[in-house]
């Protein structure tokens, strides 16, 4: 589970809402009078999203400002390369208990609890934080704090003090996630499903277990932090700010780093699933937690424009050909959709999940392989994609319609290497999309055949049973938590 | 206490007074700069109009609040206000039919089949199940016919179109909610799309949608640990009043809900005096105002609905829960509390804040940081509703190797801390501080904002109120601290529920039998 917010989790255990994920649109029959048509769309007001200001300096650091005067607040962060998927196995975990113990740590001159108390007081935050790419360092505050902030945020990044008690403290932490990481269906579907897809010791699985948090060393925190901070840093700070003093005083303090150390190449292999049928047995469940895997692509894929509108017209929205069938003819599911997914450097997951009760688990299973084979059946028309068009293009705009968003943006970009007027050119491939090239795109990646089919559910209830899927012999996938001390189990 | 927090905590009091003043004056500020630009109308069915403008770009955001949600289910109906939320994304007599004459026409048949079947199913004595397979023969039939008219999910299909962005809707126990995000140039096809469906809703595909719906409750309580330990809870706490009841409905109640039942629940609580419309954008009031007027006079006038009168009697005896089964353990406990029109509503809220927002938060400090028997653990209310009589509760997950025993004694410490000490002058001063930079924060965001705006018109009758809630706020003393949690935190108020680690043998049914007529 996510330890982070009970308060949100509790309420969202009461809200009910028309559909699980945001989602996106179908077929237009003979119809007499379409009213709406005849409402004006009038012209969209003049609209040139603000750039942020780049600044490379000489030793490589990468600086973007964003002013906005909006409200007065002034927030920032360092994008630090490296994240789990760097870590070794017999340490997995460490850049999670690394972004955790960073910040609770603080520094020489104030400890981490110090840092909370004087912060929270006025309303500002720093807060570290870990992904499978990188980790980062961001602050925001008040425009009338925002020195004081700047200056002990820096002090964090390049004086760390990691501390033995606040180790073990987000050892603690991580260990409460081990140990309840079966307790949730959706938790082990997806985890497990993505194992399916990359390995289970694959850089994008690495799953930290106890022994191997507890292998974890203050010595170990305080090596990543030395080595990544020396990589390639990207700075961003946005808000109520002065550009040229604040441009002064980002150079004073990065100005004076080393030259950046380039990430070394990744030669990740990425072999995609065994196809077949895979299981596990959950109790207390009386829902089926689907997902039909593959893998998918990275976004410097040509076809990832043809892929995007693939993905609308096949499964992801309202009016989507699964939603359409599983959910709303057949009354299936609550929860259907997925896409061929993207990544900004290494393929992602090709994902459609259902989630049935588990009497109609080979029911929906079977109706929703259907829709996946009938892309090559039933070709999409021109229609299809037309609507698919109307909704990314129209939608568009939501990508750039805040400066934080702007910036946010810009230093994904900057990240991953890619141009920044990559949202332009993406826009102009996807207008630019034939109803050949998105047919051409389903028959060259969606093969169901080399798909992985992982249910999670409750195996007595399941009846007709699984092996009506006639996808071979379910598979059962041993999910037990070892303890440490245990020999490591082979899967 | 104070100790604890180390030599530069000395010099906090002045940093926090000058804090506090640059945010009072912002927050003037703010409030003056929303009413030049924030807009109301009352129109003649009764519906109230809010117009804000915020042109930082060309896209404008929409809240659709409406002041009926589980809590207004009728008795054997639990889950209703949420079922037609669900219908009302199926269109109207334009938008999503073929041909409207004829899909009424087959959507009153579809209504009698499922009647005659379900009194059959209903029968205590003498079913008769060739009859039932026959009348649910019928009834499929009846609903296939229906279906030859239906266009399905056009009127997603269109707002999508034109570019809906996070369109959604919730239902809680309190209120119903719809809202999207969409470019400037389509404000008058969405006040077309949004006055349609509040005003002219057909309930096609229902009783599908009706099997989605019972999906969407095993997903998020069946087969779901918290959602399992959080009805009980609440069925467990409450004795009398509707917050007890589950909000997405009993499996037998929400599984015989018919077309009709939610057709009447729209026809008493869509009404014009139960609604208000919040659009926040891109858009001029005086060009925008006339185009809402003309579409959302549609939507019928009717008397605003009678409050429920039923009052959630003083709870005289401790309640617990407990629920063993192979899931890690999780205690939450609750207290009885006022609605949110009681003065003390932001006591409450303070008293949340010093507990637990953060790591400088005693229970944080106290059951994570210093005993370390806890991995989280949070006091916040009011849960689950705030219109009607609450629960201020407690939530924690233990540590591995500790019990919720464990978790119920540490957090009652810390409540009797607040019973029997004031809270330092610091940690009051925190509150106020961060309570007002936190509604800032949220003033950069369109939708944030429509829904605040309708949320706070509907309760207090004066969008207003989302600025001057801070004059409340600012008059909280430690003694109003000490004062409520005195009154509240008391042992014959409070029901706990916990769930124990036991090995799956030991489960007691934990996937429940399914009720229902299908």
């Amino acid at each position: 589970m996510n330890p982070q917010s009970p308060r949100s989790f509790l309420k969202a255990s009461l809200l009910f809402a028309f559909c699980a994920a945001s989602l996106a649109p179908f077929v237009l029959h003979a119809q007499q009078d379409k009213p709406w048509e005849r409402i004006p769309v009038p012209r969209l007001h003049e609209f040139k999203p603000q750039q942020p200001k780049r600044i490379e300096l000489k030793n490589g650091i990468v600086l973007f400002l964003e002013e906005d005067h909006e409200l007065p607040f002034v927030s920032g962060s360092v994008l630090i390369p490296g994240g789990s998927r760097d870590e070794s196995l017999s340490k997995a975990g460490l850049a999670g208990l690394y972004s955790q113990a960073w910040r609770t740590s603080g520094t020489a001159k104030m400890n981490g609890d110090q840092l909370d108390d004087l912060l929270e007081a006025k309303a500002a935050h720093i807060e570290t934080a870990g992904g499978e790419d990188s980790t980062s360092l961001s602050w925001d505050s008040l425009k009338g704090d925002a020195d004081q902030v700047f200056s002990l945020a820096m002090d964090l990044l390049l004086h760390p003090k990691f501390s033995v008690e606040k180790l073990q403290l987000a050892q603690q932490q991580e260990a409460t996630g081990i140990v309840r990481r079966n307790d949730e269906e959706s938790e082990i579907a997806e985890r497990e499903s993505n194992k399916l897809v990359y390995g289970v010791n694959s850089p994008y699985t690495i799953q930290p277990e106890l022994a191997t948090i507890g292998a974890v060393t203050v010595d170990d925190l305080q090596a990543w932090h030395d080595r990544t901070v020396g990589g390639r840093l990207i700075v961003s700070v946005g808000g109520d700010f002065d550009p040229a003093a604040m441009e002064s005083k980002l150079r004073a303090v990065f100005e004076a780093l080393p030259p950046v150390k380039p990430a070394p190449a990744r030669h990740d292999a990425f072999p995609g699933p065994t196809p077949g049928l895979f299981f596990i047995q959950k109790d207390d469940v009386n829902q089926s937690n689907v997902q039909i895997v593959g893998l998918g692509t990275d976004r410097r894929n040509p076809d990832v424009p043809a892929l995007a509108l693939m993905n609308d017209t096949l499964a992801g929205g309202f009016a989507s050909r699964l939603f359409q069938k599983v959910r709303t003819e057949l009354g299936l599911a609550y929860a259907v959709g997925g896409g061929y997914g993207f990544a900004y450097d290494h393929p992602a997951t090709f994902r459609v999940e259902v989630l049935t009760k588990s009497a109609t688990t080979v029911e929906a299973t079977k109706a929703t392989l259907a829709e996946l084979a009938g892309v090559v059946s039933r070709p999409f028309t021109e229609e299809e994609l037309k609507r698919a068009k109307d909704d990314i293009l129209n939608t568009f705009l939501f990508r750039y319609d805040s400066r934080e968003k702007v910036l946010a943006e810009q230093v994904r970009l900057e990240f991953y290497g890619y141009p920044p007027n990559y949202l332009e050119t993406y826009k102009e491939a996807l207008e630019k999309v034939t109803v050949a090239d998105l047919n051409a795109a389903a028959r060259k990646y969606i093969h169901p055949e080399k798909l992985a089919v992982l249910v999670v559910g409750n195996g007595p209830e399941i009846k007709p049973g699984l092996e009506e899927l006639k996808l071979g012999p379910a598979h059962p996938i041993d999910i037990a938590i070892p303890q440490p001390g245990q020999p490591e189990k082979k899967q | 206490m104070r100790s604890a927090f180390s030599p530069w905590f000395s010099t906090v009091p002045p940093a926090l007074a000058l804090a506090a003043l640059a945010l009072a004056a912002v927050q003037a500020q703010d409030l003056k700069s929303f009413e030049e630009r924030t807009t109301t109308k009352v129109l003649p069915n009764g519906l109230t109009l809010i117009v804000c403008e915020r042109h930082e770009a060309p896209v404008f955001s929409y809240s659709t609040f409406i002041d009926a949600g589980d809590v207004n289910d009728p008795s054997g109906e639990s889950g209703l206000a949420h079922m037609f939320e669900h219908l009302a994304f199926k269109g109207t007599s334009q938008i999503g039919t073929k041909d409207y004459a004829a899909e009424k026409v087959a959507l009153t048949k579809v209504e009698a089949a499922n009647d005659a079947y379900e009194a059959e199913y209903l029968k205590a004595v003498g079913r008769d199940p060739q009859k039932l397979a026959d009348l649910k023969k019928a009834f499929v039939e009846a609903e296939a016919e229906a279906h030859k008219f239906v266009i399905p999910n056009q009127f997603t299909e269109v707002a999508e179109r034109n570019g809906a962005e996070g369109l959604n809707a919730e239902t809680g126990l309190d209120n119903t909610m719809y809202f999207w995000s969409m470019p400037e140039n389509r404000l008058e096809l969405w006040a077309w799309l949004e006055s349609s469906r509040l005003a002219d809703v057909v309930p096609r595909e229902f009783y599908k949608e009706r099997d989605v719906v019972i999906e969407e409750r095993r997903m998020r309580t069946d087969s779901n640990p918290i959602g399992r330990l959080v009805e009980q809870f609440l069925a467990t706490a409450y004795v009398a009043h509707n917050y007890g009841r589950s909000g997405i409905g009993w499996p037998s109640e929400v599984g015989q809900i018919t077309a009709t039942e939610a057709m009447e629940f729209h026809r008493k609580y869509y009404v014009g005096s139960n609604i208000v419309v919040a659009v926040v954008g891109d858009i001029k009031a005086s060009e925008a105002l006339p185009v809402l007027e003309k579409y959302f006079s549609r939507v019928p006038a009717g008397p605003r609905p009678e409050e429920m009168t039923t009052v959630e009697p003083k709870q005289f005896a401790e309640k617990t829960v407990v629920i063993r089964e192979a899931t890690q353990p999780i205690y939450i406990e609750g207290y009885h509390r006022p609605s949110y029109r009681d003065p003390d509503d932001a006591v409450y809220d303070a008293i949340s804040d010093i507990l637990s927002n953060g790591r400088v938060s005693r229970l944080y400090r106290s059951l994570v940081r210093d005993q370390q028997i806890a991995a989280v653990v949070e006091g916040f209310s009011p849960f689950p509703g705030d219109k009607y009589p609450g629960l201020y509760c407690f939530f924690a997950a233990p540590l591995p190797g500790h019990t919720p025993a464990e978790m119920r004694d540490a957090i009652h410490k810390e409540i009797d801390k607040l019973k029997t000490s004031d809270v330092s002058d610091e940690e009051l001063a925190m509150y106020k501080t961060r309570t007002r930079a936190d509604l800032l924060r949220g003033l950069a965001n369109n939708q944030g904002l429509a829904n605040d705006l309708a949320e706070y018109q509907t309760r207090y009758g004066d969008w207003r109120e989302l600025f001057r809630q801070l004059d409340r706020v600012d008059k909280v003393t430690k003694a109003d601290i000490r004062r409520v949690a005195n009154q509240v935190f008391v042992d014959s108020n409070r029901t706990s529920a916990w769930i124990e680690t036991a090995a799956p043998a030991q489960q007691a049914g934990a996937a429940q039998k399914e009720g229902g007529a299908q």
